[in-house]
């Protein structure tokens, strides 16, 4: 593993600088109105200090992260979110935080960034239909949050749930899921240090088909762990109920960590896809852990991991 | 009046061979944009995808030619061949598609095939239309006779729930777009069993 890591990494080391500035391009103006909704003025850098986490390989274009993207709120194609994500409001967006925790209330977006110390972490994100992208987040690690509200003793879990506003959330109309979106971690697993709330996106804030405001990032598990848009982080002594869990509990399971062992009833998980190869795109062999087993593998000493999927 | 009667007379002027080349032009239309890199970031999908679904749009318009013949009286039975040559020919670059630029790797095709009850279910429905295609020809109808080729043909009511089927499957949740297409087709075939007296279009009997 040591091979992998690098202390200093910035997005801008393993991007070609002329690329690195057309994204900048890309981002800025009214380019950023179509990609995701957000005003003008909010696209400043957030000027995220790099991190050891971040992997060394080539992250996605801006294009490939913010076009193809599941957010069934939005809707159920990959372009759908991206498209139709415009609608979703994120000013004087608030997070509810509450259970067994010391300090419960709501947060503003200005209380959660305040004090923290953004970073880019350039993650590899493998989706359980079988493709992958290399994302560089900007965000801060969720324990930081925890530990500013306090949890108590008796908490074992995380339950987060996505925003539903069926004005805004076009897809919601469907009855593909029992919305609102609702995911959950262990606590173990939520104060892992990859485990991130992100914020932004190539060092702008993030768009909204990718998660705006706020954003959980779980590295090691599939994608649709990694809940969009949260308005509330609930910290309980039971597991939390799961969407794709309660509308699939064969296909999907609380864990969802990336194991190319088990395979999903309908995808092989033993390879991956990576987003941006075009036609002649070929298969790699997907990761244990997706390859962030260093890290996390001992949360799960002693467990079966195809019971436990 | 009877509405079908003129336009059954214009499509009596109508060839059934132009359905072949117009037939080809989605596909060349849609590598072309895979190839200029027109379909967004993961063009193997997408072609796969459009390809699969131009196969099961025209599955069900060679469904639904008995129907339209039977209630509305409209005569479309002579373009109903190459109808469902060009649906084989689609499910075939559909299932290349996924054999040589998804899958790749041939030691997991086979395991794909045995363990994903989606790929299971859609290679079924492909092994059902290899006969069908193969004795879509006059040759083959004198060879095996009207009556055994017509029995012959009826797979296609067992291989277009299959294809559908296959599409609801192949999505994450229960989506709705496939669920219309199983439900067109199960439709299709349920008129089947609706008594003919039934006529659309028919002019009332006149009594004098």
């Amino acid at each position: 593993m040591a091979g992998r890591w690098k202390n200093d990494l910035n997005w801008s080391d393993v991007t070609p600088k002329s690329a690195w500035l057309n994204r900048r391009q890309i981002m800025a103006g009214a380019g950023a109105l179509a990609l995701g909704g957000i005003a003008g003025p909010a696209l400043a850098n957030l000027g995220a200090k790099p991190s050891r986490y971040s992997t060394v390989e080539e992250p996605n274009t801006l294009e490939h992260i913010t076009t193809y993207n599941n957010f069934y709120e939005f809707g159920t194609g990959k372009d759908d979110p991206a498209q139709n994500a415009h609608r979703l409001t994120t000013d004087g967006w608030e997070v509810e935080v509450g259970g067994l925790v010391d300090k419960p209330g709501t947060w503003t977006m200005d209380d959660i960034l305040k004090g923290t110390t953004l970073e880019e972490r350039i993650y590899r994100l493998r989706c359980v239909e079988g493709w992958s992208m290399i994302i560089p987040w900007v965000g801060f690690e969720l324990s930081d949050l925890l530990n500013r509200v306090g949890v108590q003793s008796g908490a074992k879990y995380v339950a987060f749930e996505t925003a539903l506003r069926p004005d805004e959330m076009t897809g919601v109309s469907s009855r593909v899921l029992d919305w609102p979106y609702v995911e959950g971690l262990r606590l173990d697993e939520a104060m892992n240090p990859l485990t991130i709330l992100a914020t932004g996106l190539y060092d702008e804030p993030i768009p909204n088909q990718n998660g705006a405001p706020i954003r959980l990032v779980v590295p090691w598990k599939y994608g649709f762990k990694s809940i969009k848009s949260i308005v509330r982080i609930t910290l309980t002594d039971d597991e939390p109920p799961t969407s794709w869990n309660k509308t699939q509990p064969r296909e999907y399971g609380f864990y969802s960590n990336v194991n190319p062992s088990v395979d999903h009833p309908r995808w092989s998980q033993a390879t991956e896809r990576r987003i941006g190869g075009g036609l002649r795109a070929r298969r790699i062999p997907t990761l244990m852990f997706n390859g962030y087993g260093a890290e996390v593998a001992e949360l799960y000493d002693g467990m079966d991991l195809a019971k436990h999927f | 009046m009877d509405l079908a009667a003129p336009i059954n007379s214009a499509l009596k002027r109508v060839p059934a061979w132009p359905l072949y080349p117009l037939g080809a032009v989605p596909v060349v239309w849609i590598l072309w944009q895979g190839l200029e890199g027109k379909l967004g970031v993961d063009p193997t999908k997408a072609i796969e995808h459009q390809l699969g679904l131009w196969g099961l749009w025209l599955l069900i318009a060679g469904l639904a030619i008995t129907p339209l013949q039977r209630f509305a009286g409209i005569r479309l039975l002579k373009f109903r061949r190459a109808i469902g040559l060009l649906a084989f020919f689609y499910i075939l670059a559909h299932l290349l598609v996924w054999l040589v630029l998804d899958v790749q790797i041939p030691s997991l095709i086979w395991a794909d095939i045995v363990k994903r009850p989606y790929i299971t279910i859609g290679m079924a429905a492909f092994l059902l239309m290899v006969p069908l295609a193969l004795t879509s020809n006059n040759w083959s109808l004198r060879k095996l006779g009207a009556a055994r080729w017509r029995r012959l043909h009826k797979l296609t009511y067992v291989l277009a729930p299959l294809a559908a089927i296959h599409f609801v499957m192949v999505v994450k949740g229960w989506q709705l777009e496939p669920i219309y297409y199983l439900a067109c087709v199960v439709g299709l075939l349920a008129l089947r069993l609706v008594p003919k007296r039934l006529r659309i279009f028919a002019a009332p009997p006149v009594r004098s």
